[in-house]
């Protein structure tokens, strides 16, 4: 499902710069940002962070069928990263072969083109990763 | 007041190449003849989700980072590109987004055929000269096209290069600039067309040569220098052959002009491309070498500026070399890159 224009732009900061949050109380990260600490509750204080954009692979899966949008790549690789600040997010991996990923590998932030509506349309763009140097 | 300088610089080239006898073997052409003719073995493909605001935003980051500095202290921001990926919508907001210089700052595109990134870097030294701003950037980025089995399918690349201009703790001093343009057709490409056209044997003399020996000519003409006082120099690379050639006729040696020649293994970068061979060339500079630099654009017009490393470049070397990312490649097929360009049309 596609989001509407003002979500789209309202979480820009957050996708174009992987920020999220971070309990000051717990020490907690969270990505996408959250408004309360789900460990602290009311005794939570959450701030905006900055991811570095570093982290490792934790799972992944080669889509050889794309959803709508996403023809051209496949196959491509999808995997949850565990970000080195402790929080897990989902992203591509790019100009990988995938056959040669493997749970653990170091991934770094890229920005990259997310979706393109048409040839008409909005060019979103934001974060995907790429295997570490 | 101090001079205005490079504090830092960044470059990105996608990791795809393709080689140029690939390209032949699909158009029935003889590879030694056009990697002898064009002076080039392959050249940079970007990736399915790449254009010249991500490559641009790549080498915005590490100009950034390479310089030190907060991002929010950058003032203003120029893309110069004849690929932004919209008609209407600035690649520059994309960008300063990116790098969290927003929103305090002037930003817009540029269109100036390939000198469209020499013409933000000289902007940004502009504002910075009058004291407006403390810290600009300029940038030079392309995913140009040519025309499937058109001589330019063979040396059209991909690449970016950030230059984060100011006057503290610089690199390198920019000492002098000087510009040349005439109203020259050769090389266009109207609205809505996606490949371009040019002049063919035309776009060499009376664009690319009279152009590029007139901003060189008139930068030495300006700093009262001659060849030989520069440790290097740097000419627009369509291809490996017409810097090679333009060197030769003001005299300048090989050894002047191979540090800063990165096209025979990328390709023509377009706004890039001069940029690029620059920050390679800074890559290597010693305190106190002079730089010659001299772009060009087809429409047409050079952009020269008269460059001396400081005392800093030892110390402050990038992490991330020309040399480097050029290293890092891996290569695709014809079919590949036909899908990686969308000249398949699913
Ligand atoms: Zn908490």
């Amino acid at each position: 499902m596609k989001p509407g224009l003002p979500l789209l732009w309202r979480r820009t900061k957050e996708r174009y710069n992987l920020i999220g949050s971070k309990c000051e109380s717990c020490g907690t990260h969270y990505m996408p940002g959250r408004a309360v600490c789900p460990k602290c509750r009311r005794k939570g204080k959450l701030v905006e962070h900055k991811f570095s954009g570093k982290g490792r692979i934790y799972s992944y899966t080669v889509v050889r069928v794309a959803p709508e949008g996403y023809e051209y790549f496949v196959p491509y690789v999808l995997a949850i990263i565990n970000l080195d600040e402790g929080a897990k997010i989902t992203g591509q991996i790019v100009d990988a072969d995938p056959d040669k990923i493997e749970v653990g590998q170091k991934v770094e932030m890229v920005f990259r083109k997310i979706h393109e509506d048409n040839p008409e349309g909005l060019i979103t763009y934001g974060f995907k990763f790429k295997l570490a140097d | 007041m101090s001079c205005v300088g490079i504090a830092g610089y960044g470059v990105s080239i996608p990791s795809y190449r393709i080689k140029a006898g690939e390209i032949a073997r699909v158009w029935g052409e003889e590879e030694g003849r056009i990697v002898k003719g064009l002076g080039l073995s392959e050249k940079s493909v970007p990736g399915l989700d790449e254009d010249a605001a991500t490559l641009a935003v790549d080498a915005a980051r590490r100009a950034v980072s390479h310089a030190g500095i907060d991002p929010y202290d950058i003032k203003s921001m120029f893309i110069g590109s004849e690929s932004h990926p919209y008609a209407v919508k600035p690649t520059a907001t994309i960008v300063a987004e990116a790098i969290g210089a927003t929103p305090n700052l002037f930003a817009a595109d540029y269109e100036f055929a390939c000198k469209a990134g020499t013409a933000g870097v000289i902007n940004t030294y502009a504002l910075i000269k009058s004291g407006e701003i403390d810290y600009g950037m300029g940038i030079g980025a392309d995913t140009s096209q040519g025309r499937p089995g058109d001589a330019l399918e063979y040396s059209a690349g991909a690449g970016a290069a950030a230059f984060l201009l100011g006057r503290k703790d610089v690199i390198a001093n920019i000492e002098g600039i000087y510009s040349y343009a005439t109203d020259t057709p050769d090389f266009w490409r109207r609205e809505h067309a996606i490949y371009p056209s040019h002049g063919g044997r035309f776009t060499g003399p009376p664009g690319y040569f009279k152009h590029v020996i007139g901003g060189a000519k008139g930068i030495m003409e300006k700093m009262g220098t001659k060849p030989r006082d520069y440790a290097y120099a740097v000419f627009h690379q369509p291809n490996g052959k017409f810097p090679r050639t333009v060197a030769k006729k003001l005299g300048f040696t090989a050894e002047q002009i191979e540090p800063g020649l990165i096209t025979p293994y990328i390709g023509n970068t377009y706004s890039a491309a001069t940029l690029i061979g620059l920050a390679a060339v800074l890559d290597a500079a010693k305190p106190g070498d002079a730089i010659l630099v001299a772009s060009f654009g087809s429409g047409a017009g050079s952009d020269a500026f008269h460059i001396e490393a400081s005392d800093l470049i030892d110390e402050r070397r990038n992490a991330y070399p020309v040399r480097r990312i050029i290293e890092n490649k891996r290569y695709i097929d014809y079919g590949t890159y036909a899908k990686h360009r969308r000249k398949l049309v699913l």
